[in-house]
């Protein structure tokens, strides 16, 4: 018997424009699925895990396609990124391992509180740091 | 010593946004370009794009084990990863177009206001 009752049936419009407006936000550079998980679970009411899968690979092609188009115009410190991803691969494995002992309201909270932070402190940046713009 | 202290650091950096980013389902990115950009000083153009980089095979680590924990299936992954390839072309296309201080606010606002509502 399942634990938690997993919808898993949505309309695949719905969902399709939820990742048009969500990548729209990522495209434009304000912190990836920021806006896509809040979204998927606020107004598609998908369950928090789900929504986290779904951001994490909706991502992947993007990615690959953006990657490309700024790897051609040398914008891309592939020095610095080494460690960091050398760092985070085991991580974020441990990571999406965690959540299956985690309750899905739990983690929902939890990304709540974690938007309301992030917002916060790129409020601040934007308003209080970034004075100089540098481009 | 130092330099190898600097690169324990990014990879005990590295764990902390692999964590977050994969118990998150995201995220990762925005702790990345203020690193990025703050710590190591890089440009914001240049910080964004390497921040991309880092978080592609973390977030791709992530996702394969959210696959095989059944999160999500199949269909619903591709018809959203769709969605996101799509809006993230106009997305860069509208980019350039916009303010881009007013939109970080605007952003921020959402952000708080979206953050609140999922703690109910």
């Amino acid at each position: 018997m399942q634990k938690f009752e997993k919808k898993e049936n949505f309309s695949m419009l719905w969902i399709f424009l939820a990742g048009i407006v969500g990548g729209i936000v990522g495209g434009m550079g304000m912190g990836g699925g920021t806006l896509l998980i809040p979204i998927l679970t606020i107004f598609i009411g998908m369950e928090q895990p789900t929504a986290q899968a779904a951001n994490l690979i909706a991502f992947i092609p993007m990615s690959i396609m953006v990657i490309i188009v700024y790897a051609k115009k040398h914008l891309i410190e592939f020095k610095k990124a080494l460690l960091l991803v050398l760092g985070g691969l085991g991580a974020g494995i441990f990571g999406a391992i965690l959540i299956k002992s985690v309750a899905p309201k739990v983690l929902k909270i939890c990304f709540g509180i974690f938007l309301i932070c992030f917002g916060i402190f790129q409020l601040i940046l934007v308003l209080f740091v970034d004075k100089k713009s540098e481009n | 010593m130092k330099k190898f202290l600097k690169a324990l650091l990014n990879v005990i950096i590295g764990a902390v946004i692999g964590l977050v980013n994969g118990f998150l389902g995201g995220g990762g990115g925005m702790l990345v370009v203020p690193y990025l950009r703050y710590v190591q000083k890089l440009k914001a153009k240049s910080a964004h794009a390497t921040a991309i980089l880092v978080i592609l095979p973390i977030s791709l680590a992530s996702s394969i084990v959210y696959i095989f924990s059944k999160q999500i299936t199949v269909i619903n992954a591709v018809t959203v990863s769709g969605g996101v390839f799509i809006g993230g072309i106009i997305g860069a296309f509208l980019l350039p177009k916009i303010s881009d201080k007013w939109l970080s606010i605007i952003f921020s606002i959402i952000m708080i206001v979206a953050g609140v509502r999922m703690l109910f």
